[in-house]
């Protein structure tokens, strides 16, 4: 039996992220890259390690080498403990056979074990799939003064984006009185952002009930939170009022990216206070040629810049040879963009080659059909041929020729 | 042959005084160096990218930057339960007082040597820079029989106390060696890269004792190049030694030339330092950077030509640094200017000061001073 914790947190990070397209082909969405040397599971897991939350069970199921491999032992974020620590938790053999984890409460059922050994009195529910810094010490603060069951993050979000979202409407104590999945006609604008704190002893009795359920999809959002909220239970919604963004789209990864070049856009990653961590490459410092121009980007180590590079944001060991441009897009690392060639408003993953004089993505002022314009992807290890066009709103993930060659 | 059968020793504080600036609050092996390392991150990088597991790290004094820089060994993964990086400072404080030589420091850790059960020992300083393949270094040892190889490399050697310089005769063994600050154009001079059996060194540092040797160059080299197979082990690719502040300078800036960046930063043998979990370098508005190296965690508004900018470095707008080497966490404020200054860790240049040193001449700022 491990020493009892107050609090672990479990990271549900199975997603596939089918609408990250070519770039989730081979890894999870939590392992995708953002930010110039991160990946978008590095938030929630710096976030934890600076709420002070030491144990966390990582749950995943799609395409997780990479994931677990990148995770490790945890170091990297200070979570390599004698006493919790992360914790990959993947579906396992048991005597009835595998199952696959088959929604979000299903997972953490499978895992009632493992909550059990630290016999904690809170767990804290994330997912690997937004951007945002939060302290969870202060909302496990909240969830204790109000003596709630489950307490749920909650985000004003504009009216107009409302029906995207899960949606709240709360009593003036903030507790919860309905729950709208993604109305048409919103009536509030406060949306969850999937991040839950649940008193243990409860979650448990809800999950194991939600398993008997054959009518059940066994999902938080779905199942679970409503059947608690019917029963009665106590459950307030936790404002949270600083920068948070789901990273699911092609679109809103490629936005997410550049806020960060963004002054007015509330994300600072270099606060010392609340540092997010990451699993750092081994490269020498980048270097910026007498012949190159860069401005409003961000660059990571080992880059190495001799051309134009402008609104964009660079991971490490990328090459902008002389005379190649790279304009409102993120570049993933080893990428190569060689003389003469463009990139603009694209997202480029690891090791692909541009080759000279090769357009990737067009700006959307060249566009006849605005509605035509969108996001390029090239996808990891693609080559880009001499003279080839990769067209807006396309991803690519084998090579690419020029027409008619 | 792999590393595994060596034990390496650093000498962290080898060579201290030719930058004394540098090395007032820190050792020779905790100097920055090229934007993101200190200096011993070459030799410990080169040790365990030939498989070395056990390194002892000898300091006398000021280690106390080189103990938070090193920690555990975990960047370099000598982290280990078995073997693994161990600090080794003076055994009393008599030692201190001694001479400077490194017979002296050898003395004191010969316990620390007997007790390794590796069979071979290489000894190294912090203020020679390179990405040697300590592999090859030690096939070519074995392949030719030799008692003592040493690393060398031709070109000027530095001006410094009981440098070693060799004349090279057949099949590679040194023929003569020199000692003493050399005043030549061109030499072999040894980069003091030294590898030997470790019972020979036990059988050396023992006479030594026995005969009240003081020189580690004098009585443990020069003494048996009659005796003893030295074979001279050339540093093949980009090397540097630092010998004053304008070669510490100079080095640095060499670096911004790709070419010895390659050689240095080999990625096959890759160099590693200390992580500080920056974000990545953020480039405003007005910046206009050339020919420059930038690590992690800088915010660049200003200008910024042919320099070295440490992590966390601020440039504000309107601000011009160049020919500048600017360590960790300065700040450089609106509309000043620095030319041919080497700023320790946290100076801040307050707005619309103008600092200037010459080329051959660089005007230091010590650590945290506020101008």
């Amino acid at each position: 039996m491990a020493r009892k914790t107050e609090c672990l947190a479990m990271l549900l990070a199975g997603g596939q992220g089918s609408r990250l397209g070519i770039l989730t082909k081979n890894i999870a969405k939590p392992a995708v890259p953002y930010g110039g040397k991160y990946r978008i599971i590095d938030f929630p897991l710096s976030n934890c390690v600076n709420s002070g939350i030491s144990t966390v069970g990582v749950l995943t199921q799609y395409q997780p080498l990479e994931l677990n491999d990148y995770i490790g032992n945890g170091q990297a974020w200070d979570l390599d403990r004698a006493n919790g620590g992360v914790h990959i938790l993947s579906p396992y053999q048991q005597i009835k056979g595998t199952e696959w984890y088959k929604g979000t409460a299903n997972a953490i059922y499978q895992n009632i074990n493992f909550i059990d050994r630290y016999n904690p009195e809170y767990v804290v529910i994330l997912s690997g799939d937004h951007i945002y810094k939060m302290d969870y010490n202060k909302m496990l603060n909240y969830h204790k003064e109000k003596n709630a069951a489950c307490t749920i993050a909650m985000l004003e979000v504009p009216w107009e984006e409302a029906s995207r979202f899960g949606l709240m409407i709360l009593n003036d104590d903030n507790s919860i009185r309905e729950f709208e999945e993604k109305p048409k006609e919103p009536r509030s604008n406060k949306a969850s952002m999937g991040v839950y704190v649940f008193t243990w002893s409860k979650l448990r009795e809800y999950l194991i009930a939600d398993e008997q359920n054959p009518n059940s999809s066994n999902d938080f959002g779905k199942d679970v939170i409503p059947k608690m909220h019917q029963d009665g239970e106590r459950m307030f919604a936790y404002l949270f009022d600083s920068y948070w963004k789901d990273v699911g789209t092609i679109d809103s990864l490629w936005e997410a990216n550049l806020d960060l070049l963004n002054p007015k856009v509330n994300i600072d990653l270099s606060d010392p206070t609340w540092k997010i961590y990451s699993r750092t490459p081994v490269s020498p410092p980048h270097y910026i040629s007498e012949s190159a121009k860069v401005q409003n980007s961000m660059i990571s180590e080992g880059s190495r810049i001799y051309g134009d590079v402008d609104y964009s944001i660079l991971f490490n060991d990328v090459t902008v040879e002389e005379g190649a441009e790279v304009k409102y897009s993120i570049v993933m690392p080893g990428t190569v963009v060689k003389k003469g060639a463009v990139v603009q408003y694209a997202i480029v993953a690891e090791n692909a080659v541009i080759e000279q004089g090769a357009v990737v993505g067009r700006s959307p002022e060249e566009m006849e059909d605005r509605d035509l314009w969108g996001v390029a992807v090239v996808g990891a290890g693609v080559n880009v041929g001499k003279g080839a066009f990769v067209a807006p709103q396309t991803q690519v993930d084998t090579d690419v020729v020029k027409e008619g060659e | 042959m792999t590393g595994k059968n060596i034990v390496g020793i650093v000498f962290s504080n080898a060579y201290d005084e030719c930058i004394s600036e540098l090395t007032e609050i820190r050792t020779m092996g905790s100097v920055p160096f090229a934007s993101r390392y200190r200096l011993i991150d070459f030799t410990l990088s080169n040790m365990v990218n030939a498989g070395i597991e056990k390194v002892g790290v000898l300091t006398k004094s000021h280690y106390q930057s080189l103990m938070d820089h090193v920690g555990n060994g975990k960047p370099w993964d000598l982290s280990r339960k078995n073997e693994g990086l161990f600090i080794l400072p003076p055994f009393s404080t008599n030692e201190v007082g001694e001479n400077n030589d490194k017979l002296t420091s050898l003395k004191g850790v010969l316990g620390f040597i007997s007790r390794s059960k590796e069979e071979y020992v290489l000894l190294t300083d912090c203020n020679s820079i390179a990405n040697i393949d300590i592999e090859d270094l030690i096939n070519t040892h074995i392949d030719n029989s030799a008692d003592i190889t040493i690393v060398y490399k031709n070109g000027k050697p530095p001006k410094l106390d009981n440098t070693l310089i060799f004349n090279i005769g057949y099949y590679g063994f040194v023929s003569e060696v020199k000692v003493g600050v050399p005043d030549v154009e061109n030499a072999n001079y040894s980069l003091n890269m030294i590898l030997m059996r470790k019972s020979l060194l036990e059988k050396l540092v023992n006479e030594a004792i026995n005969h009240n040797y003081t020189s580690f160059s004098r009585d443990i080299i020069q003494r048996n190049v009659g005796n003893l197979n030295i074979y001279g082990y050339e540093a093949k690719g980009y090397s540097a030694t630092i010998e004053s502040m304008e070669s510490y300078f100079k080095v640095n800036m060499e670096l911004l030339d790709i070419a010895n960046s390659d050689d240095l930063f080999n990625k096959d043998r890759p160099i590693y330092t200390k992580v500080r979990d920056d974000m990545p370098a953020i480039y405003g508005i007005s910046s206009n950077v050339k020919n420059s190296l930038v690590a992690d965690g800088c915010i660049i508004d200003g200008t910024v030509e042919n320099s070295i900018l440490f992590r966390g470095v601020k440039v504000e707008k309107g601000a011009v640094v160049k020919n500048s080497i600017v360590m960790q966490d300065s700040m450089i404020a609106q509309n000043s200017s620095i030319n041919y200054v080497i700023t320790d860790k946290s100076v801040v240049i307050t707005s619309n000061k103008a600092l200037s040193g010459a080329e051959n001449y660089q005007l230091y700022i010590g650590k945290e001073t506020v101008i």
